[in-house]
């Protein structure tokens, strides 16, 4: 039998722009095992929302994560909602799915981009993240920010579509596809491409609904889930477009899941703007009134899913974020063992993982044994400040 | 040393470095490299090791993870280095200056040379930033 050798990556190392720690146990070339650390990227967000009112609290979630900057504010302006049961006016709602399909386009050709980054194929990548920008100066019109948008609010959304824009928005999206065809045919068609990807890293459909797999990720191996289809929100059941599923799982079908994703997304973004309607743009939220209530929507990555819970005051007394990595991380386990460690950089990448949505804070002996809760926690920092207290002398 | 600045200026390598960030001011700066603003002609260049780089480029908000982490890689930077905070949260937390995993601002664990602000800011700003970094070390070797 081969010898068992570990290879650690990270946490600062040149493939991803995140920090994360990857652990590889290697026999030769083959990997037989795999640990992921995260926790470089933990800020305390929960925690900080609670002491943030509903209408701040928008601008923190949409700093959980830049590329899904539209998805947190979406998911957490819905579980607000959920609580008070209040209906969004119909051109807020438009709005609302505009931005959101804007950001699905942004973030894959980013991913693409990348993907292409890491098999070392830069072409890819330049081409991917050129087109990105016609994109990003798209949403800049729509919203004047390149990133985070900053549309959202509880009830409705911050800022109109200026009527004037929307011819000048439309023929930019059109000028686009064109050469977005191209570059799908030139990712999908290319032999490298093929070689490296086909046959990779495969996540067959019982691992997907075994490991709760999300988003593309999910639907690359067959699984036709999309919270857009199964639960619509905004106004995707009034519009036409496909949910795209693909049947083998591997690198390849969750690349091309995303490419033509893309092509869904400017379908809606032109529905949308074509059927925009008149009218309000804000529900004009009061109080909010003690109960809790579950957003969730469909992120670029996968189902992004917000709880909130309130006590009657301005402030969440509960905040509570899943985001989809969350669930995408542990596929690893089944599609990264037995593949080569030239392979595992695209694999570890094919999920499209985000880390610093994921970071949630889970306290952990040295031992490993035991996990704190909630109160636990509580328990621990009330005998903390009980201690510097006695230190200080204060009663 | 005034030799060595000046080659150094000739084509600054930089590496990036995340610090608790939300991925954000980190795209910006990889859009930097792509086709539209393509700061690589300027022959600036995102090296993968902290040994080949001459400035280091930190984003996010320092968190207590990171502390031991960021000195170690600042140690690890041949000399002379420039450090560049980029976006409002290595400058000043922003956001989770109340947060209970962010204890300092960037400035407090290494010395900084330029601070970029913005949320994120935009790939024009760092260009910006990164033309003024040049302009401040070649007019302290002219005092020289």
């Amino acid at each position: 039998m081969a010898k068992k050798t570990i290879v650690p990556i990270g946490p600062y190392h040149p493939l991803q722009e995140e920090p994360e720690f990857f652990t590889l146990t290697v026999e030769g070339e083959k990997i037989v095992d795999i640990d992921v650390r995260v926790g470089w990227n933990h800020r305390g967000i929960e925690k900080l929302s609670e002491s943030k009112s509903f209408d701040q609290s928008t601008f923190l979630v949409e700093r959980i994560c830049g590329i899904c900057s539209t998805s947190h504010p979406f998911a957490y302006t819905r579980a607000v909602e959920d609580i008070i049961s209040i209906e969004v006016p119909e051109r807020a709602k438009y709005i609302r799915t505009i931005i959101a399909e804007g950001e699905r386009i942004h973030s894959h050709l980013l991913w693409l981009g990348l993907a292409g980054h890491f098999l070392g194929y830069n072409t890819v990548y330049m081409w991917a993240w050129k087109l990105r920008e016609e994109i990003l100066d798209v949403m800049e019109i729509l919203s004047g920010n390149r990133n985070n948008y900053a549309m959202f609010k509880p009830g409705g959304v911050r800022r109109d579509i200026n009527p004037d824009d929307i011819p000048g928005v439309v023929k930019k999206i059109d000028s686009i596809i064109p050469t977005l065809v191209m570059l799908k045919k030139a990712v999908i068609d290319d032999p490298v491409l093929h070689a490296r990807t086909k046959g990779v890293g495969v996540l067959t459909k019982e691992d997907s609904i075994s490991y709760c797999a999300l988003g593309p990720t999910s639907r690359a191996s067959g699984v036709a889930r999309d919270i857009r289809k199964d639960c619509p929100y905004g106004v995707y059941d009034k519009l036409e477009w496909d949910m795209i599923v693909t049947q083998n799982g591997d690198v390849f079908d969750k690349l091309l899941v995303r490419v033509l994703e893309t092509f869904e997304s400017i379908k809606i973004v032109k529905q949308c703007l074509k059927d925009l309607p008149k009218g309000e743009i804000d529900a004009k939220i009061k109080n909010i009134p003690p109960g809790e209530g579950i957003g969730h929507i469909e992120a670029p990555r996968g189902e992004c899913f917000h709880y909130v819970l309130s006590d009657g005051t301005n402030r969440p007394a509960r905040h509570k974020v899943r985001a989809p990595t969350f669930m995408n991380l542990p596929t690893y386990k089944a599609t990264v063992i037995g593949e080569t460690i030239s392979d595992a950089t695209i694999i570890l990448a094919a999920i499209d993982p985000c880390y610093c949505c994921t970071e949630r804070v889970a306290v952990r002996t040295l031992k490993g044994k035991k996990i704190y809760d909630g109160q636990d926690l509580v328990k621990l920092s009330q005998e903390k400040t009980q201690k510097i207290k006695d230190k200080m002398g204060i009663k | 040393m005034s030799f060595k600045l000046k080659a150094l200026l000739k084509s600054p390598w930089v590496f990036h470095l995340s610090t608790g960030s939300c991925n954000n001011c980190d795209i910006e700066i990889l859009d930097c490299l792509t086709p539209r603003f393509d700061i690589e002609r300027f022959g600036m260049l995102l090296v993968g090791s902290i040994k080949h780089a001459d400035v280091l480029l930190v984003t996010g908000s320092v968190n207590r993870n990171c502390i031991p982490r960021i000195k170690d890689v600042y140690e690890q930077m041949p000399r002379p280095c420039l450090v560049v905070a980029i976006g409002e949260c290595s400058l000043s937390r922003g956001m989770f200056i109340h947060s209970y995993n962010c204890p300092l601002p960037l400035d407090k664990v290494i010395p900084v040379d330029v601070y970029i602000p913005g949320c994120p800011p935009r790939p024009e700003a760092i260009i910006a930033g990164i033309v003024k970094l040049i302009g401040k070390v070649k007019k302290s070797i002219t005092k020289k």
